[in-house]
């Protein structure tokens, strides 16, 4: 393609979910609602619906990441979607063919969603310029995880047995968050549901420029949140000084004995795994009562649902294979605009 | 053929005033008002329209030998010479490396070959850019090259810098040669795409801080004072980087430094695009440092408006922001963007385009030379007041990557006379 059409691409026939932003809080809301019913699909005995018969969903993962791939992959069969998966290392990728080729190559075999992962900030953006299908962030880079920040505050207002958004509610988000692409969504998430975000980091650990207030004393915050979100601290940030050392950052700002004593007892701990035990979380999250890591595992299959059922399902009940057997919710799903 | 043109305004250092020029061979003849034509002259009517010396662009990418396949030293030639430029600096960073005097010449033959414009090849600081060895600066010098630049990489490594200073310094009285550096401290750039503040903070992508342009502009300045060597600042972006030029030009060091038309025009916010035509290095900045680098060039401490023309092609530009490469075309483009962006006289945009960076380029007996009988005949013809867009298809260069789709440009080349040779005529190459 030229230069000047890849300026000026069009906006393509799919929907997509990128990020939290164009969501919006109305998005949010509605998949928040989907995905209420979803998790009830889920309890059932056998928890399968044919709202997505017919639909090809492939996942495309550039960068390695089991748990997400199968979260989807789960989300897309309990759906009755066919899936697909293409997984590139990175080096194969460096000598092999370009990601546009990649991606043309496979919608051309007809697929209805991509679920994209790539270690590129932005690399989702350009598959939407390229493929009619509808394109599904599964993380790019330092900057994005949407299904992550949905996840999120299900598992919150669900724990918390809300309905609606979460206004007033203190969420801490704590540690790396210039490198988190889950910090980023999961805090947009809880705002755009109206909650109070904080973000709890060394200078070193932030973007340069950030729009919640921030804090880089854990010990004032933690006795008063309702939300302590924990963030997974990487190894390999030692090597660039980012902090001294982890035990230092441990000590600043992991989740200690001492400090698990000082939360408010209905305080929702939450992590997007996988976890740094003794790093970011110094005690075993079984003995926390407010604890809700597994659960964030599970909700992640039924938002992953909503969101494929939001983006690939039929505006019409009647042509729909699920057509009476779809949960009640989808039904009203179907009558929402977009 | 004679080629007289009539009705032009024209601009040179000597001021601006109407007149008819004839250029014979390879040289000016007249200027005057009310020229009559000769039998055997092209008449050009350049009523409305500027004429003055040629453009000189201190900055190019012209890709060969090596990266043919996104321009050659034919095609971006053409694309100077559309572009209004009679001369252009080509970067040493090709492959093989401009570091010695046979791929220089290589690089001349190639420009006289294709006779669109004057290309003066520049050759490297180091050995290969590879920042551990000197090139042989007397033997280049004395093949013709006056200006050496790692570009694309600065010198890292400030001793053999100081040594490169001193060195060239000595040269002086022989050959006067400038060093011109890419200022970026690298161990601050490492992985960085776009320049750090609030949009790479939203997007999640390594930031470029300014910090990193102005360590080294800073220590440049000093090695120059320490030295008595020639700086020569490439493509600056910074309010800081423009500052510390000030000061230096303040302190009467030999420190001159250029700017680019993006660096006055688009800012880093275009990055939300994820569009990689819009990764470049420097990288695009805040609008306080375009606002910034645009005063430089008003009240002069920026010398010269140089384009960093970096063609890529297509496919390597649709790769995700950290695997595209950065750099964008600026030939065809440079002076409608400099006189849309600059809010600048016509004839100070024509100063930062023609005779400073002649000089600068060591080029100045050919270039950049007053509109007088018995000059020669390196002569360009624009419209001041013309509005267009530019549109990639109809490019000249070899690559599309411009970032100016959509962009209202304002003035646009019409005539180009390269060595007495009308090479673009109405807006074509005629070669």
């Amino acid at each position: 393609m030229s230069a000047a059409g890849h300026a000026s691409v069009p906006s393509p026939a799919g929907r997509s979910l990128l990020s939290i932003d164009e969501l919006g809080s109305a998005g949010v809301l509605r998949i928040l609602d989907l995905a209420d019913h979803m998790a009830e699909v889920n309890r059932r005995p056998v928890p399968k619906v044919p709202a997505l018969r017919g639909k090809t969903v492939c996942s495309v993962f550039f960068e390695d990441s089991t748990r997400t791939r199968l979260s989807f992959e789960t989300a897309a069969k309990r759906l009755s979607a066919d899936t697909m998966t293409f997984s590139v290392s990175q080096s194969s990728l460096n000598k092999g063919e370009s990601l546009r080729d990649t991606i043309e190559t496979i919608a051309a075999m007809g697929v209805d969603a991509f679920v994209i992962r790539h270690r590129s900030s932005g690399a989702p953006w350009m598959v939407r310029n390229w493929t009619q299908a509808s394109v599904i962030n599964a993380g790019d880079g330092w900057h994005a995880h949407p299904t992550q920040g949905l996840l999120d505050v299900f598992t919150v207002r669900s724990s918390l047995g809300r309905t609606g958004g979460l206004d007033g509610l203190r969420v801490a988000i704590v540690g790396d968050v210039k490198h988190s692409r889950v910090a980023r969504s999961t805090s947009a998430a809880f705002r755009a549901l109206g909650a109070d975000v904080m973000l709890v980091a060394p200078r070193t650990l932030l973007p340069p420029v950030v729009d919640e207030p921030v804090t880089e004393r854990l010990d004032d915050v933690i006795g008063d949140v309702d939300v302590l979100y924990l963030l997974r601290m990487q190894n390999e940030r030692m090597n660039e000084a980012l902090v001294p050392s982890l035990r230092e950052y441990t000590a600043r700002f992991g989740l200690t004995p001492e400090r698990a004593a000082r939360l408010a007892p209905h305080t929702l701990v939450m992590h997007p795994g996988p976890m740094n035990r003794g790093v970011e979380i110094a005690v075993d999250p079984a003995e926390l009562p407010g604890a809700v890591v597994t659960r964030q595992v599970t909700n992640g299959i039924a938002v992953r649902m909503a969101v494929l059922f939001d983006l690939l399902g039929s505006g019409d009940p009647a042509a729909s294979p699920a057509a009476g057997s779809v949960p009640s919710p989808v039904t009203s799903a179907e009558g929402a605009p977009r | 053929m004679n080629i007289l043109v009539t009705g032009a305004t024209v601009i040179d250092q000597t001021g601006t005033r109407r007149a008819d020029v004839r250029v014979a061979g390879d040289t000016v003849t007249e200027v005057g008002e009310e020229l009559a034509p000769g039998a055997d002259d092209r008449v050009v009517d350049a009523s409305g329209r500027v004429l003055c010396p040629g453009f000189v662009d201190l900055h190019v990418h012209l890709r060969e030998p090596g990266r043919e396949e996104a321009e050659t030293i034919e095609t971006g030639s053409r694309a100077a010479a559309l572009g209004g430029f009679t001369a252009v600096v080509a970067m040493p960073n090709t492959d093989p490396t401009q570091d010695c005097v046979e791929v220089v010449e290589f690089v001349r033959r190639q420009g006289e070959r294709a006779g669109l414009c004057h290309v003066a090849p520049s050759a490297s600081i180091t050995v290969g850019r590879a920042g551990t060895r000197l090139v042989p600066f007397a033997e280049l010098a004395a093949a013709g090259v006056r200006l050496f630049t790692d570009d694309g990489n600065g010198v890292q490594d400030p001793l053999l810098m100081r040594r490169a200073y001193e060195y060239a310094a000595g040269l002086s009285g022989q050959f006067g040669i400038t060093l011109a550096q890419h200022c970026e401290v690298e161990r601050l750039t490492a992985g960085a795409v776009m320049h750090e503040g609030e949009c790479c903070s939203h997007l999640g992508l390594p930031g470029w801080p300014s910090i990193a342009e102005e360590l080294m502009v800073h220590r440049d300045i000093e090695l120059v004072r320490l030295t008595g060597g020639r700086a020569h600042l490439l493509h600056l972006s910074t309010q800081r980087s423009v500052e510390l030029v000030r000061q230096a030009k303040a302190d009467g060091l030999a420190v001159t430094a250029e700017a680019t038309p993006h660096h006055v025009s688009l800012t880093d916010d275009r990055l939300r695009s994820y569009d990689a035509l819009y990764k470049v290095n420097p990288p695009l900045r805040t609008m306080d440092d375009v606002e910034a680098v645009r005063e430089g060039l008003a009240d002069g401490t920026i010398d010269a408006i140089a384009t960093d023309h970096a063609p890529h092609a297509p496919d390597t530009k649709e790769r995700p922001l950290d695997e595209a490469p950065p750099g964008m075309l600026g030939l065809e483009t440079a002076l409608g963007v400099a006189l849309a962006s600059l809010g600048m006289d016509v004839a100070d945009v024509v100063a930062a385009m023609s005779w400073k960076p002649a000089a600068i380029a060591g080029l100045e007996g050919r270039h950049g030379r007053p509109v007088a009988p018995g000059e020669p005949a390196n002569l360009t013809v624009f419209d001041p007041n013309v509005e267009w867009e530019v549109v990639p298809a109809t490019l000249a260069s070899r690559s599309r990557n411009t970032p100016y789709v959509g962009v209202p440009l304002r003035g646009r080349v019409t005539h180009t006379i390269f060595d007495g040779h009308l090479v673009v005529d109405e807006g074509v190459a005629t070669r």
